[in-house]
């Protein structure tokens, strides 16, 4: 399968940084999941041939790690930290919230495919609790009304 | 030799341990006695740390250590018992019953379980968890792996092993912490070589065996040591018996124990296609021709009958008019007995076998060379291994896993030399793939000069760095033969140490070899017409070599040969013997089933298989193991049995055919009077003991001592070979052998999941085969 230009120069790049090929597993597969949107099939097979690895071996890495997954995400992925800091500054909360609001629960996508949401474990902004992040991208003190003002941020994003 | 390496000194538990540098603690404590618990250790395979079972308190170390990934330093002070300690055991223990069903009553591996040793000895009788346990229903991953997840403690032996030691990689772990799971690589299914490895190395009943699933509890079989009947290589199996209908049922095959040249080692055959044994279209009683159709007979009936007829053909036309065509999967014994019973008995040297290996060439080239055969064990040890043909990991398991962990545990160069990509390249320091083996050969053992090949220069490079090796064990397949062994012994001859191996393909292939079932050779290798020693002690023997296999059959179309006398073997099926051809041919066959060639006899006798007999084998190598009566279907007679018993029918002396009775003097309790009453008992405990006195004409035991007295090579420690051990013959000291028509080796081709007749009445093969492929498996040929 063909990847962009862009990953293939990382790919290569980032191979010359470890003493062995399978180091660079998990961020070959972090770059492919941003390309493609999520581990298909056919990436798995194509990053498990590259490094000399079993289907299985890239399977069971994919299944330990929550950010990396195997089946289509929305466009925005809605990350609610809900460990300890966020939790007593209103986590539960903001989960309700959003959840009503989106309509979907851990783990769901929006039927439009816009935005899928769920709830990690510490995303280290516990400084700014309660925090929430969405794709790469930070948002912190939050309340339900700034939090529906991001989830609007978004929708706006793609019109 | 390198030097031995530094001591280090620790102590334990107050006791001075002295141990080389780079032992790992758990293993240094092993030596002095002291038992440190673990699950996931497992030695030879890499370390994993998971199972926090043995923890030590290390001095000077601020927690505690696991003994398992510490390896020793000199001075270190370790303590493996203390309250300290048996607490955090006890919390592991507790932990990992957490979610455990609990479900021993049910369980297979109830009763052999290391989870319930290590609850009665260092866990505790309650828990703290009141949480419901979660279920998961029992999955199937093939025809005969199943894993049950909850009882699944997370010790990833599985995964080490299918991965490490058998370099399949089909097993891994999903997901992380408390939701983690074992996976097969087909995300439900498994895809790999069914070796069971995983099922025998888990040390609780998490992954079980299709084939013993739910059938019997451990306690209640009987555990008999023997050798597998498939492949050549001659692993040691034990067997789960238990009572039946017919007898004993072989429920079991394992090597749980470690013993034997294969340690716990067994493939997918040894492992659960003992079922051959149990299968319902067994022969189960002697059938005669009468009227055109195969009919039942009583077995005095049959052997009458045999006899008569023989002693007809013997009467008119002699020996010449009868061919004896023997079997690779019955004893050294039985073999050594045929050939004698149609040397002797009949009067001919028309005897032969299915041959997959030319060993006669072999012991050709090896002849008085003493020390140049490689054992199983030696393959394992060897500094550099030169592969030339055959593909190990199909036809040679054992084989396989011997190279494959000599180059991962020993690093063992390998050096693969094949027409194919086999699997063992994968381990090699170097693959040359040739069009042709035996071109190679010739240019291993030819002169330099006279060398013109395309890829001399590749060749030469390989054949540089072989000759710089020490301790080389050279493995030939079927693909070498006649005069290019001659070369191969030559080159092996230029490299100091180098020893040879070749490979035939059934459990007695070797062992059919050299007990002389050829119509040129007798017992070792020594031509039929220098009978020497044989001809003193049999008195009568033929010179002029018989008809050999070909040539039997070619005779009974002309009318030469009235009567064949088959023992477990299947010409017909796979030289494609036209059935017309043994329409004149008085045909007897003692097999377990209705193989092509039974189908044509005039008399089909019901055979034992190797699992229901005493005897040896010798395997590929030359290493000569026991056999141990473990099954048992009462209505099939062992071939020694028959042999003895169609001798007698014949009007044949039986006593000059098996030497029994001669030399014993055993008081078997006649002389007691009052007391004669243990007469009885002491035969049944010989009996139990598989241990027959010599006192009987169907004591295979005399036959062994014959063999031992009369074929050099073989005459190896009694006591170690009854002890179950191994031991390696010597070819070198046999006769001088000759180099056979190759024609006439048909190698077997059997892979992973074919053996021949018992591969077809499997059912666990079967099922796998079919599992694996919805289209039908290639005709494979059977024996």
């Amino acid at each position: 399968m063909r990847f962009s230009d862009q990953f293939e120069q990382r790919f290569t790049e980032m191979l010359t940084h470890y003493p062995t090929k399978r180091s660079v597993l998990v961020p070959t597969l972090l770059y492919a999941q941003d390309e493609v949107g999520f581990l298909s099939e056919e990436v798995i097979a194509e990053i498990a041939s590259r490094l000399d690895l079993t289907e299985l071996d890239v399977r069971n890495v994919i299944s330990y790690y929550s950010m990396l997954t195997t089946k289509p995400r929305g466009k925005f992925n809605v990350q609610v930290c809900r460990n300890i800091s966020c939790l007593l500054r209103g986590a539960d909360e903001l989960i309700e919230h959003c959840e009503k609001k989106l309509g979907i629960g851990h783990k769901g996508t929006t039927p439009d495919g816009l935005f899928s949401f769920e709830h990690v474990e510490c995303i280290g902004a516990c400084s700014w609790a309660p925090a929430v992040q969405v794709n790469y991208d930070f948002h912190e003190n939050l309340t339900t009304e700034t939090m529906d003002r991001v989830l609007d941020e978004y929708r706006k994003k793609v019109q | 030799m390198a030097d031995a390496p530094k001591l280090v000194n620790i102590t334990v538990d107050g006791k001075p341990v002295a141990a080389p540098a780079g032992t790992l603690l758990i293993e240094a404590c092993k030596t002095v006695g002291i038992e440190v618990p673990s699950f996931c250790y497992y030695p030879n395979l890499s370390l994993q740390g998971a199972c926090r079972m043995c923890l030590v308190r290390v001095e000077k170390m601020p927690k505690l250590q696991t003994a398992c990934t510490t390896g020793i330093t000199e001075g270190m002070v370790v303590v493996t018992d203390s309250d300290e300690i048996r607490q955090a055991r006890k919390s592991m223990v507790e932990m990992l019953l957490g979610n455990h069903p609990l479900d021993c009553p049910v369980c297979d591996a109830g009763g052999e379980c290391e989870l319930q040793d290590m609850t009665f000895s260092y866990g505790a009788a309650e828990s703290k968890f009141i949480e419901l346990k979660q279920h998961r229903d029992e999955q199937q991953w093939s025809p005969v792996v199943y894993f049950d997840r909850p009882r699944c403690i997370l010790c990833y032996r599985c995964v080490r092993v299918c991965g490490e030691g058998m370099d399949v990689w089909a097993l891994g772990v999903d997901n992380r912490g408390a939701v983690s799971t074992i996976v097969p690589n087909k995300q439900d299914h498994l895809e790999c070589e069914e070796c069971g490895m995983c099922i025998d190395i888990c040390p609780v009943g998490a992954l079980t065996s299709g084939a013993y699933r739910y059938k019997t509890r451990p306690w209640e079989m009987k555990h008999v040591g023997t050798t597998c009947t498939h492949c050549a290589d001659g692993c040691k199996t034990t067997l789960g018996v238990r009572r039946s209908d017919t007898g004993m049922e072989i429920v079991r095959g394992d090597n749980r124990d470690k013993s034997g040249i294969n340690g716990d080692f067994l493939c997918i055959k040894g492992r659960y296609a003992f079922d051959f044994a149990n299968n319902e279209d067994r022969l189960t009683q002697p059938l005669i021709r009468k009227g055109g159709r195969l009919v039942p007979a009583t077995w005095e009936e049959a052997f009458e009958f045999v006899g008569r007829r023989f002693k007809e053909v013997l009467d008119r036309e002699g020996g010449r008019a009868i061919g004896v065509i023997g079997s690779t999967r019955t004893t050294n014994e039985e073999n050594y007995l045929l050939q004698k019973f149609a040397r002797v008995a009949l009067g001919t040297n028309n005897i032969d076998h299915h041959r997959t290996a030319d060993f006669p060439a072999f012991a050709a080239a090896l002849h008085g060379k003493s020390g140049a055969t490689a054992s199983m064990r030696d393959v394992y040890n060897a500094s550099a291994i030169l592969l030339i043909g055959n593909d190990p990991t199909e036809e040679h398991p054992l084989l396989a896993w011997q190279i494959r962990n000599n180059v991962r545990l020993h690093n063992a160069r390998l050096y693969v030399v094949n027409s194919r990509p086999i699997k063992l390249r994968r381990q090699a320091a170097s693959f040359t793939q040739v069009t042709s083996e035996t071109d190679f050969t010739e240019f291993l053992g030819g002169d330099e000069s006279l060398a013109s090949f395309a890829t001399r220069e590749g060749w030469n490079a390989v054949r540089d760095k072989l000759r710089a090796e020490q301790g080389l064990v050279i493995i030939f397949g079927s693909e070498i033969f006649g005069e290019d062994i001659q070369a191969l012994a030559r080159f092996a001859a230029s490299v100091p140490g180098a020893k040879l191996l070749c490979l035939g393909d059934y459990a007695n292939s070797r062992g059919a070899a050299d007990m002389g079932l050829y119509p040129d050779l007798l017992p070792g290798y020594f031509p039929v017409s220098g009978a020497g020693k044989f001809h003193q002690e049999w008195k009568i023997t033929p010179a002029a070599p018989g008809m050999n296999i070909g040539q039997m059959f070619e005779a009974t179309k002309t009318g030469q040969l009235k009567a064949l006398y088959v023992i477990g073997a299947n010409p017909v099926g796979r030289l494609n013997v036209n059935p017309s051809t043994l329409k004149n041919t008085f045909v007897v066959v003692q097999d377990m089933f209705l193989t092509e060639t039974a189908a044509l006899a005039d008399v089909v006798l019901p055979a034992a298989n190797a699992y229901e007999k005493a005897g040896t084998f010798t395997n590929t190598c030359g290493d000569i193991q026991i056999l141990k009566k473990a099954g048992e279907v009462t209505t099939a007679k062992p071939d020694f049995e028959m042999i003895v018993r169609i001798a007698d029918a014949i009007g044949f002396d039986v006593r000059k055919l098996v030497p029994f009775g001669h030399g014993v003097h055993a008081d078997m309790g006649q002389s007691r009077g009052a007391q004669s009453g243990e007469a009885d008992q002491h035969a049944v405990w010989l009996e139990a003991n598989g241990l027959e006195p010599k006192m009987s004409p169907f004591d295979p035991v005399a036959t062994l001592d014959e063999i031992q007295r009369l074929v050099p090579g073989y005459d190896v420690s009694r006591t170690e070979l009854l002890a179950g051990n191994d031991q390696h013959t010597s070819i070198a000291a046999m006769g001088p052998g000759t180099v056979q028509n190759p024609e006439l080796i048909v190698p077997a081709k059997n892979n992973l999941f074919s053996s021949g007749t018992l591969g077809r009445y499997s059912r666990t093969l079967n099922s796998v085969i079919e599992n694996k492929d919805p289209e039908p498996a290639d005709a494979v040929p059977t024996d």
